[in-house]
């Protein structure tokens, strides 16, 4: 070592164990390796997984594939803000806002929403921001794990097969709708705004 | 120059200053909604209200008991202007709590989210939480407010900007306040939509998100916009733009304060009219007649690294230069070049200097200029008449081209006067002609096609398919303003630079680029140094020599003023 720098000073450096004559010769350890292996052959517990007929357990906040949540009237909840893609380290959603069809009765309420929505699979790296991103609940990632596909297209998941995976998963039991971070201005809740009606007395004012 | 100390600095500001501008001398921001440079002052939303008082003398600071709108309080010497006290923070804070009691908070489906004020305020200004317990009052959206506006009611801060410029700079006074109090709205007169010439600037004047235009409507989120300092080539106004763009593609143009230019507004008509850039028609890929795609493999190859790629590009300007040459040492021919006021200086000045070199004789020709109607004068009277010449504030000229006289002073340097195209029927037809379009719409008339005539070699370098292009030898595939770095000299002999904003479509290049590369000069071009060069060798354009002439521009001197030609 030529120069002793100052960040060489702050590593610790560590030492080789010293081996003596016993381990020196590796059969303890070759022996101790064998017990392990006979304790279990009499314990005569599987170990092995019998998947694909016997599915894991799944912990609850495992990230797998994208669903878009539905509201209560069955519409698609994204208002189209564009959160998640902006959000998204991989690039990997992209989003074609449209004005809501105002004329029709079912979406009088809702002022923009997304024509398209794709979100490439195969690209996501599951991180999850774009769940933590979205500022009315309507991205999560389901315990959907064991996804498989024949090309690249097909795993372009547009619009109505994110909503699909909603429909399947929703009522699995796996997956409730997690997040519910409650209202967060008409965007996210018009219709639980409206319903609201009148304020309760005196809530809200001080005395 | 009176004195004025903001947060104990003291600055000189300018003797019409209020608070607000005085204090921004300084580099201090006072929030404000309703107050707008070029409108009256209301002093309504409260939101400027700081601490003003006086040094007297002896040099006792003596502060004004009551907050007061610093929209509204004219500066003098000694004038104090305190704006990070206590007493102006919760203030500030109290406003904007006022302001945001019935504001939805609809920001994710807000067109204006990424530069609203009213968000920015609210961070740096405001507070983290409403205190309101009841319901938000909604109202209905007005999609009828205009042909290219929406006013989502419930998110207005009752600024009355929008109202005041009907009122006072367009003059049709559409937009009114209606109802009282908690329930005031804007809107306007039944059946009579705000669809003036200047209505879009309502949308980039209102502060919050509740005009929007119907056009970039939930097209793009703003903070993936990048944008470029251009020139809008509508008319020759010239007004200094901001061209916003996204991945090659323009979402919306906004006007760009500049009092040299035009102000702070736009019309519509620039505003909205730049969408022929990204028309079907656009002529994608330099082509020269008679020959297939093959052949360009020919001469036209790049070698990089041992592996040849075809450049149709230098193939083509190859062919053109040689076919120039040859076409020229035929006996009685004669050269013409046909020059576009759509084209920078830059790029006149490339084209004229590589025509006088080929051919001393050659014939400069300015193409033909577009002029429609009357120049538009606001603010209108109430019968919709034209304002007294001093009161105008903003008008849209009939020239519709953005550097007539810029090229006009090119030509008369290198051939002493400017031809124009519809004057030399008379004159001999040249049998090679040069012909650089990049009008916005179809402009090769009969007229211009009879003048043109049927040379023996046809050169046009423009933007879209046209008669002219169809029985062109070689076409090359120009630039729209968007793709241009160069000089525009505007109707008042105001030079002002421009910026590509985006890459041009397909194979296409900006004119500066071919003519660039067609004069064969060394290096890439590059506007800046070509204006300093044009600079030093036309005595008409020497102020170009500065090289950058900043953001508001530089004025040429006076003599270059030339009125439009009379037809």
């Amino acid at each position: 070592m030529t120069t002793k720098t100052k960040k060489s000073k702050t590593v610790k450096w560590g030492e080789e164990p010293k081996i003596g004559w016993m381990e020196a010769m590796y059969l303890p350890a070759v022996f101790s390796g064998v017990a392990t292996a006979i304790k279990h052959v009499m314990e005569g517990k599987t170990m092995t997984r019998q998947y694909p007929e016997v599915e894991p357990e799944i912990p609850a906040n495992y990230r797998g594939i994208h669903r878009l949540n539905r509201d209560e009237e069955g519409r698609v909840k994204c208002v189209a803000c564009y959160m998640c893609q902006t959000a998204c380290p991989a690039n990997c959603i992209e989003i074609i806002a449209a004005p809501a069809p105002k004329d029709d009765p079912h979406w009088k309420d809702r002022d923009k929403y997304p024509a398209s929505f794709v979100l490439d699979e195969l690209r996501c790296i599951y991180c999850g921001m774009c769940e933590e991103a979205c500022p009315v609940d309507a991205i999560e990632l389901t315990s959907v794990y064991d996804l498989t596909g024949m090309t690249r297209e097909e795993m372009l998941f547009d619009k109505e097969k994110l909503l699909s995976v909603f429909d399947e998963t929703v009522n699995s039991g796996k997956d409730p709708v997690r997040t519910n971070r409650g209202q967060l201005g008409p965007a996210s809740e018009v219709a639980a705004t409206a319903k609201q009606g009148p304020p309760p007395p005196g809530r809200g004012r001080p005395g | 120059m009176p004195k004025v100390i903001v947060n104990d600095v003291e600055i000189e500001a300018d003797s019409k200053d209020n608070c607000i501008l005085a204090a921004r001398k300084a580099g201090v921001e006072i929030p404000h909604y309703c107050w707008h440079e070029e409108l009256s002052v209301v002093a309504s939303c409260r939101m400027c209200l700081v601490e003003v008082g006086e040094k007297k003398p002896d040099g006792t600071i003596v502060m004004g008991p009551k907050l007061v709108p610093g929209c509204q309080t004219p500066i003098k010497d000694g004038t104090v202007i305190r704006t990070d006290s206590q007493k102006v923070k919760t203030s500030q804070g109290q406003t904007l709590e006022f302001l945001l009691l019935n504001h939805p908070l609809d920001c994710s489906i807000c067109d204006q989210a990424g530069e609203c004020y009213l968000q920015d305020y609210t961070y740096k200004y405001g507070k983290a939480k409403s205190r309101l317990d009841e319901p938000k009052i909604q109202r209905e959206d007005k999609y009828h407010i205009g042909e290219q506006i929406a006013l989502f009611t419930d998110r207005c801060v009752m600024c009355t900007r929008c109202v005041r410029f009907t009122r006072e700079i367009s003059g049709t006074a559409e937009l009114q306040v209606v109802a009282r109090g908690s329930h005031e709205e804007i809107d306007v007169f039944p059946d009579q939509p705000c669809n003036n010439k200047l209505a879009g600037n309502v949308v980039d004047l209102c502060p919050v998100g509740a005009l929007c235009s119907k056009d970039f409507l939930y097209k793009k989120r703003v903070w993936w916009l990048k944008s470029a300092d251009s020139v809008c080539t509508g008319c020759s106004t010239g007004c200094s733009i901001h061209v916003d763009q996204n991945e090659d593609k323009i979402y919306r143009l906004r006007p760009r304060a500049n009092p040299e230019a035009q102000g702070h507004f736009m019309c519509d008509e620039g505003r909205f009219g730049f969408k022929y850039i990204h028309s079907e028609n656009r002529i994608l890929a330099p082509r020269i007649a008679g020959t297939s795609g093959a052949s360009a493999n020919a001469a036209g190859t790049v070698s990089l690294n041992d592996v040849s790629f075809a450049d149709p590009w230098k193939m083509t300007l190859d062919a053109t230069r040689k076919k120039i040459k040859d076409s020229l040492e035929a006996s009685g021919s004669t050269f013409m070049v046909v020059f576009s006021p759509f084209m920078t200086v830059e790029e006149a000045y490339l084209l004229a200097s590589y025509a006088k070199k080929v051919d001393t004789k050659v014939r400069l020709v300015l193409g033909p200029v577009p002029v429609a109607g009357e120049d538009d004068c606001y603010p209108k009277g109430p019968d919709g008449s034209a304002p007294e010449p001093s009161k105008v504030k903003f008008t849209i000229r009939a020239e519709k081209c953005p550097n007539r006289l810029g090229v006009e002073a090119v030509l008369r340097h290198f051939q002493g006067e400017v031809l124009h195209l519809d004057r030399i029927a008379n004159l001999a037809k040249a049998t090679v002609v040069y012909v650089v379009g990049g009008y916005p719409s179809e402009w090769a008339t009969p007229g211009v096609l009879a003048a043109i005539g049927t040379p023996s070699l046809l050169i046009v370098q423009d933007i879209f398919e046209s008669p002219l292009s169809q029985k062109a030898n070689i076409v090359l595939a120009a630039g729209s303003f968007a793709e241009r770095d160069g000089t525009y000299v505007n109707h008042a002999g105001l030079a002002q630079s421009t910026n590509a904003a985006i890459r041009s479509p397909g194979e296409a290049r900006a004119d500066g680029r071919i003519l660039f590369d067609l004069a064969e000069r060394k290096g890439l071009f590059n506007a800046m140094s070509l204006r300093k060069e044009i600079g030093a060798a036309i005595p008409a354009l020497k102020v170009l020599a500065a090289g950058d002439l900043g953001e508001k521009g530089l004025r040429l001197n006076a003599q270059i003023k030339q009125p439009v030609a009379a037809r």
